[in-house]
């Protein structure tokens, strides 16, 4: 039993970045229609420069200027490639382009970082147990779940309650009437791609504190996302925090019974998924179909 | 290219050049630096693209998983001379039926999808098939790769036939030569222009009382058919497989190549495949940092030369 709580919680903490990188997969997705296969790079950045800034800012300043820097970079990228995407209808460009982005950003960070993994460091009291029993359950992993918790919150309240938010959303819905109604949305999809890089980013700098550093995590984690998104429902965030945790959920309790499983189970149950209800679990219907 | 490009007689020139050059490759290959194997390769690749295109330029839907089947491909020539039985062909024969069998029960998932949810689906289903293969170890060699098989000697009645890298060459060019007269055919019998017509609009074609989905799953299946015995050759070219052939990034690099060739034209992948395996070829051996520059052509092909070069050079003759 306390070994099926071990790997659920595992799974926890995996869906939690599986749910950050899908948020921000899924906002840049449902604005700009694009699929950006860079987003794996974006957590890789954030991720790296966290762990060179920790030494002059500490483990929380690198928290939050990482993946902000991360955001930067993200915003260039945009503004100097993909914005140029945005005027052509298919969206094969923009994956080619993000693709081969993601190409150099890992080969870059090999470079610069070295191919050899670099253990993150955490603040040593975050690294203690909570309970005796319950070993696996550390103040950073606690703090992992608080930190996650609170941004998707700001997410939901920053869409729901300000006027970007609210352009955003409509946006997602009809962006040609938006830009009638004499919104700027190059400046919208521009800052609407950079928090999308920021979430990657945190997810990055997060799971560098258990995972480790190495130059192709990204890889790893963004096709979980994409299931995560396409579990959730295309065009759904709520959706995407939803199919990130309940495929990592899964994942980790198949670790306990078949641990060879544990991640084909993702593709199974997005295929299942999409057999049963195609929109996936919380998406609109006949949004991209 | 001139304007006389577009007229038959040009045409029929260009192509045959171009057979006469694939038929005499093994004879100048190496005195223009490359090697037999690298012959086989872009072959292998080009098969690879042209049977994609039938569903990504052809039919407009965006497949980046292909990947998938070109492993199933690989894996079920592999593991046939490795568990099954000693013969080239019936590796081939069930490599192929494979990979096509799993794209043609996969296809309903992804037919009635467009655009990026197509690309989507189509890249996670792919990665299921790269996680079977890390985690079956026993069956598949897990990250290793699957090695431990050879070609075997082509049996022509009493007469053996040995497969060294030259002979196989010819095989693979059989295979290819094959796979281009289906696809020919395919392309210019009544199904074909469905398909093109799906691809120019899909709405109004289905206004006609066409069932396009599953116009979309046949050429789905057809696509993975093909592919598939490229992968099958690619094994028994390498003696080997791995999971990278199953990877997302094989998938990105086939997209890659066919757009960098002309996504519209017939011979266009095989263009772009000749280009892109060779510069990476080279550029492998010249520098650690080779991704990167895979990368940077990603990013200036896209932005710079969005309708690849036959693409370009047909505009040029249609504007002259």
């Amino acid at each position: 039993m306390q070994l099926l709580f071990f790997n659920a919680f595992n799974g926890l903490l995996q869906g939690v970045f599986y749910a950050l990188m899908a948020l921000g997969l899924a906002l840049i997705l449902s604005l700009s229609s694009v699929i950006n296969m860079a987003h794996g790079g974006f957590l890789v950045i954030g991720a790296y420069l966290a762990f060179t800034l920790t030494p002059y800012l500490g483990f929380w300043g690198a928290l939050i200027v990482g993946p902000l820097l991360g955001a930067l970079i993200g915003l260039v990228v945009e503004q100097t490639m993909i914005r140029r995407l945005y005027k052509r209808p298919d969206p094969l460009y923009s994956l080619l382009l993000t693709f081969g982005l993601a190409l150099i950003i890992q080969d870059l960070a090999r470079t610069i970082w070295g191919a050899q993994g670099l253990p993150a460091s955490v603040p040593e009291v975050l690294n203690q147990p909570l309970s005796t029993t319950y070993f696996f359950i550390t103040g950073y992993r606690m703090v992992i779940i608080a930190i996650t918790a609170t941004v998707a919150i700001g997410l939901y309240l920053l869409l729901r309650f300000t006027l970007v938010g609210v352009r955003i959303r409509a946006g997602t819905r009809d962006l040609e009437s938006v830009a009638a109604l004499g919104v700027n949305i190059y400046k919208l999809r521009a800052l609407n791609f950079a928090v999308g890089c920021f979430f990657a980013g945190l997810a990055g700098v997060l799971a560098s504190g258990i995972l480790g550093l190495t130059p192709p995590m990204g890889d790893s984690l963004l096709m979980p996302s994409f299931v995560a998104v396409i579990v959730g429902g295309v065009g759904s965030l709520g959706g995407a925090v939803l199919g990130g945790l309940l495929i990592g959920v899964a994942a980790g309790i198949t670790t306990t019974y078949y641990p060879a499983a544990s991640e084909a189970v993702i593709y199974f149950i997005m295929l299942v998924v999409l057999v049963i209800r195609p929109r996936g679990l919380m998406g609109k219907e006949s949004i991209f179909e | 290219m001139t304007p006389a490009a577009a007229s038959p007689l040009r045409r029929y020139g260009i192509l045959a050049a171009l057979w006469l050059a694939l038929i005499t490759l093994p004879w100048w290959i190496n005195r223009v630096g490359g090697y037999s194997a690298l012959g086989s390769k872009i072959l292998i690749y080009g098969l690879a693209t042209m049977g994609l295109n039938i569903l990504f330029g052809f039919t407009g839907g965006l497949s980046f998983g292909q990947a998938a089947y070109f492993g199933v491909g690989a894996y079920g020539a592999g593991m046939t001379l490795k568990y099954l039985a000693p013969s080239t062909p019936l590796a081939i024969l069930i490599g192929t039926l494979a990979g096509g069998l799993a794209a043609a029960i996969l296809g309903p998932l992804v037919m009635r999808r467009r655009g990026i949810y197509f690309a989507m689906i189509t890249i996670a289903i792919g990665q299921l098939f790269y996680f079977i293969a890390v985690r079956w170890d026993n069956v598949t060699g897990g990250e290793d790769g699957l090695a431990g098989f050879e070609r075997q000697p082509l049996h022509l009645g009493s007469y053996t036939l040995p497969l060294d890298q030259t002979r196989f060459y010819f095989l693979v060019l059989l295979c290819f030569t094959v796979a281009v007269i289906l696809m020919r055919g395919l392309l210019r019998s009544p199904l074909g222009h469905t398909w093109v017509a799906i691809r120019e609009n899909r709405r109004r074609v289905e206004f006609l009382g066409v069932r396009t989905d599953l116009y979309v799953w046949a050429s789905f299946a057809a696509a993975g058919l093909i592919t598939a015995l490229a992968g099958t050759l690619n094994a028994l070219l390498f003696n080997f497989t791995s999971p990278q052939d199953l990877h997302w990034i094989l998938s990105g690099d086939f997209v890659m190549m066919i757009v960098l060739g002309g996504m519209r034209n017939f011979w266009g992948p095989l263009l772009g495949t000749a280009i892109f395996v060779v510069a990476q070829d080279y550029l492998s051996s010249i520098t650690t940092n080779w991704m990167s520059f895979i990368g940077l052509i990603f990013i200036v092909i896209v932005l710079a030369f969005p309708k690849g070069l036959l693409g370009m050079a047909e505009r040029g003759a249609r504007a002259a």
